[in-house]
């Protein structure tokens, strides 16, 4: 069963209902208690990565979350707060994934925020399982992860190569939104609920 | 590559679609739920809802269709119509919606987009702008194109930008149920000066207009009803010719 962080950042609805269509069962993590009543986490969240950094220290659960060993999906804003730093409030994040948010270059001749769908180039990772590659992901966000080989498990490209999703150990993360990618990021979210401990 | 996004745009009242849509399989055309899911499968990129009720009591039905709109779509949709306050947008965003438009309320008032970026952010913030040609000059109008105002299109897209808003859904009432085309001389120049997607609206009759829209401007979308509703333009065929012109598109 899917335990999701409630720490008040964004709307789950959309999350929720996705899950509720594949009959993925799930709960809400309030407390650290929650954390031991699931087997899979996921960390939701946009808007302000900063803030929401914030508002996830108020909860207690930024060392419970850091110390898991089950399988952990942070979903856009939550795969950031997965990283060292954001260069949105110039903030601390997590540090469970050495890697930084930052911020588009618009002199790069983009528009901010990515949004829309893009494909993604991804390593056959089990997360991707059945996911054909170059599959199209609906992205919606200002800062992205920076590219690194030994995190990044798929690629995506806006003005240069960013991480649309990464994985250390048993913490995954994904900047697109499967809740809102069609067939294929309900494939996704499926995936993740069948992640082995 | 990022794709050009299609968005087929819904009308709704009191929870209930409007206009004339006659999809042959449909059971219900009046069905937000149903005609919503109907569009996803038929590989819309987007959808955008305007919802046409009158009175604020009515609200809550509106509520309702979202959350039954959110439960069932795996597609992003935005909602329109009648949000003037915080309050409004955030009982949308907790129902499920991706983001909201807000036309004339921001005309009013334009410190509610500031408001809104900064509590929900700016991808939450579309900002719907009906334009008309006076005099040479394209000016922002409100109630459908009936009311002008004193702003300049380009002025008031600009100021917009800056004050958080995160995409332009730019109408020319002039070519809107036309079914002549867009208007790609205004939408070009509209992309070309701000920094945040461009959604156009208003004149698609057939597939050229969309590719036209698509390789002479710098749009990052294309909004139409009546050409979607009616079956003239199945979104399948209209992608597979934008593809056939290089333009990218989720198929």
């Amino acid at each position: 069963m899917i335990g999701i962080v409630n720490y008040g950042a964004g709307n789950i609805f959309s999350l929720t209902s996705a899950l509720e269509r594949l009959a993925i069962p799930f709960g809400m993590v309030n407390t650290e208690a929650d954390l031991d009543k699931y087997t899979h986490i996921i960390i939701p969240g946009v808007g302000h990565a900063g803030a929401a950094m914030s508002k996830l220290e108020q909860t207690g659960l930024v060392e419970p979350i850091k110390a898991l060993k089950k399988p952990v999906l942070g979903i856009c804003v939550g795969m950031q707060l997965l990283t060292e730093h954001s260069e949105e409030g110039n903030a601390s994040m997590m540090n469970i994934v050495p890697v930084k948010t930052k911020l588009f270059d618009k002199d790069q001749g983009i528009k901010i925020p990515h949004m829309g769908w893009n494909n993604i180039d991804h390593k056959n990772n089990s997360l991707f399982e059945g996911v054909e590659n170059l599959t199209q992901f609906y992205f919606v966000h200002s800062y992205f992860i920076e590219y690194n080989p030994t995190f990044d498990i798929a690629t995506a490209n806006y003005g240069k190569p960013f991480s649309a999703a990464v994985q250390k150990d048993n913490f995954y993360g994904v900047q697109f939104h499967p809740e809102k990618s069609g067939i294929a990021g309900e494939r996704l979210l499926k995936n993740f609920s069948n992640l082995k401990q | 590559m990022l794709s050009k996004r299609i968005i087929p745009c819904l009308d709704v009242k009191d929870g209930r679609t409007v206009k004339g849509v006659n999809f042959v399989d449909l059971k219900d055309a009046g069905d937000p739920v149903e005609l919503a899911w109907q569009y996803a499968q038929q590989g819309a990129d987007e959808l955008v809802f305007l919802d046409i009720t009158a009175t604020h009591e009515r609200r809550g039905t509106t509520i309702e269709m979202v959350k039954s709109v959110a439960r069932q779509l795996n597609i992003p949709f935005t909602i329109g119509g009648g949000i003037t306050t915080i309050a409004d947008a955030e009982a949308l965003l907790n129902s499920g919606a991706d983001k909201i438009s807000i036309n004339s309320a921001a005309v009013r008032n334009p410190s509610l987009i500031e408001d809104l970026a900064k509590a929900f952010g700016v991808q939450f913030v579309v900002v719907a702008v009906d334009t008309k040609l006076v005099d040479g000059k394209n000016m922002v109008h409100l109630n459908g194109g009936r009311l002008i105002t004193e702003l300049e299109t380009e002025d008031w897209i600009l100021k917009a930008e800056s004050l958080g808003a995160g995409e332009i859904l730019l109408t020319s009432m002039d070519h809107d149920g036309t079914k002549n085309g867009f208007d790609c001389l205004l939408l070009d120049k509209i992309a070309r000066s701000i920094n945040i997607p461009v959604i156009a609206s208003g004149g698609a009759g057939k597939v050229e207009h969309f590719t036209e829209v698509f390789l002479e401007t710098g749009v990052d979308a294309a909004l139409a009803a009546s050409v979607f509703h009616f079956g003239e333009i199945p979104i399948p065929y209209l992608k597979n010719e934008l593809k056939k012109h290089n333009i990218p598109v989720r198929l």
